[in-house]
């Protein structure tokens, strides 16, 4: 516990929405203590009405994420003493997404830029087909698979410095999925999916600032997704089979 | 369209640099025994190599830099997407005009 000797945790939390303000609350400083443990705390034993959100506690669902001492994170898999500075954490909801109450940020323009980003996997066979074989090795699919586990948490949508300033530009969630899907081999709508990429506000509007991939939490890369969407710009959909 | 003008930048990027690292070594070049316009309209006059070298490179410029422009007003300025493309296109006709009325006064 890096709390400086004090078995205590400062804990400063935003209550409120936009014109809200920090309240701050004392914690029980403990071995193994992550930030959603924290925030659990404060709402089981003291503030009973903070808002925030969490489904999973163990990296699954990317319910909890929020912006712990000014960086998003997910709050499940973070631990205190990786992150307290001096015994105090501060508590913010995630940047560049609407405010609804204390910690908990409305998600639907995250959401609504992977559809508009081409997120939507269009199927080409019934269910009366058989599986579509994908060779695992294949070099597409090799690609689509280095960025597909994504829990879809909103933290590199929170820490990308290009959707703060512009309001249209898809981030790099949508796009890192548009990118998995442009090279999915099942998916019917590939390259619909990659003009939907590069319309205004997709690909092209990144600055390849890279906080993206130095915030996501489960070590992907949108950045390089990103990169592989403008490559692909000349010549089209890479080869799936 | 997003799609083409990012090829359309990057191409004539790909276009530009070696037309400019050829410019600068001729410019090093050219004033090794000072400078005078004779000289140059000597070099250029009724020459059908730098004739194209030159076309080649305001066309090029003409359409790079309206893009990169274009960027940038879009990001920087409120004005809606339909001026910032007037206006970039309206600057990319200027740098074509004056490139190739330049060109044409040195090769001509």
């Amino acid at each position: 516990m890096t709390t400086g000797g004090s078995d205590e945790l400062t804990v400063r939390i935003w209550r409120g929405r936009d014109d809200g303000c920090f309240q701050t609350y004392r914690v029980p400083a403990r071995a193994n203590q992550t930030v959603l443990d924290v925030v659990t705390e404060v709402q089981r034993h003291q503030e009973p009405a903070l808002a925030y959100r969490f489904a999973c506690r163990v990296g699954v669902c990317g319910s909890c994420a929020m912006t712990v001492n000014g960086r998003p994170r997910w709050t499940c898999r973070t631990h205190v003493r990786s992150i307290a500075q001096e015994g105090t954490l501060t508590l913010e909801p995630l940047r560049n997404l609407p405010r609804i109450k204390d910690l908990a940020c409305d998600l639907t323009p995250f959401f609504e830029k992977w559809q508009k980003a081409g997120g939507r996997h269009l199927g080409t066979a019934s269910r009366e087909d058989p599986p579509q074989a994908v060779d695992p090795q294949s070099r597409a699919r090799l690609v689509a698979s280095a960025a597909i586990e994504c829990i879809n948490c909103a933290v590199c949508y929170s820490a990308c410095d290009v959707v703060a300033w512009d309001a249209d530009y898809l981030g790099p969630a949508a796009l890192n999925r548009a990118w998995t899907l442009v090279n999915d081999a099942r998916h019917g709508a590939r390259d619909d999916t990659l003009d939907r990429a590069f319309s205004s506000g997709g690909c092209t509007s990144c600055h390849s600032q890279g906080n993206c991939t130095r915030h996501c939490p489960v070590g992907l890369s949108p950045s390089e997704s990103i990169a592989g969407l403008k490559r692909a710009a000349l010549f089209g959909a890479p080869k799936v089979s | 369209m997003e799609r083409h003008l990012f090829v359309l930048q990057r191409l004539s990027a790909m276009v530009l640099a070696p037309l400019v690292l050829i410019h600068l070594g001729l410019i090093l070049y050219a004033v090794r025994d000072g400078l005078t316009a004779a000289e140059i309209l000597g070099r250029t006059q009724g020459s059908l190599g730098w004739a194209l070298f030159y076309g080649l490179f305001v066309l090029a410029a003409a359409v790079h830099a309206p893009l990169g422009l274009r960027n940038i007003l879009r990001e920087w300025t409120p004005a809606g997407t339909g001026l910032v493309n007037l206006l970039a296109l309206a600057f990319g006709l200027l740098l074509a005009v004056l490139g190739l009325r330049a060109v044409v006064a040195v090769v001509a």
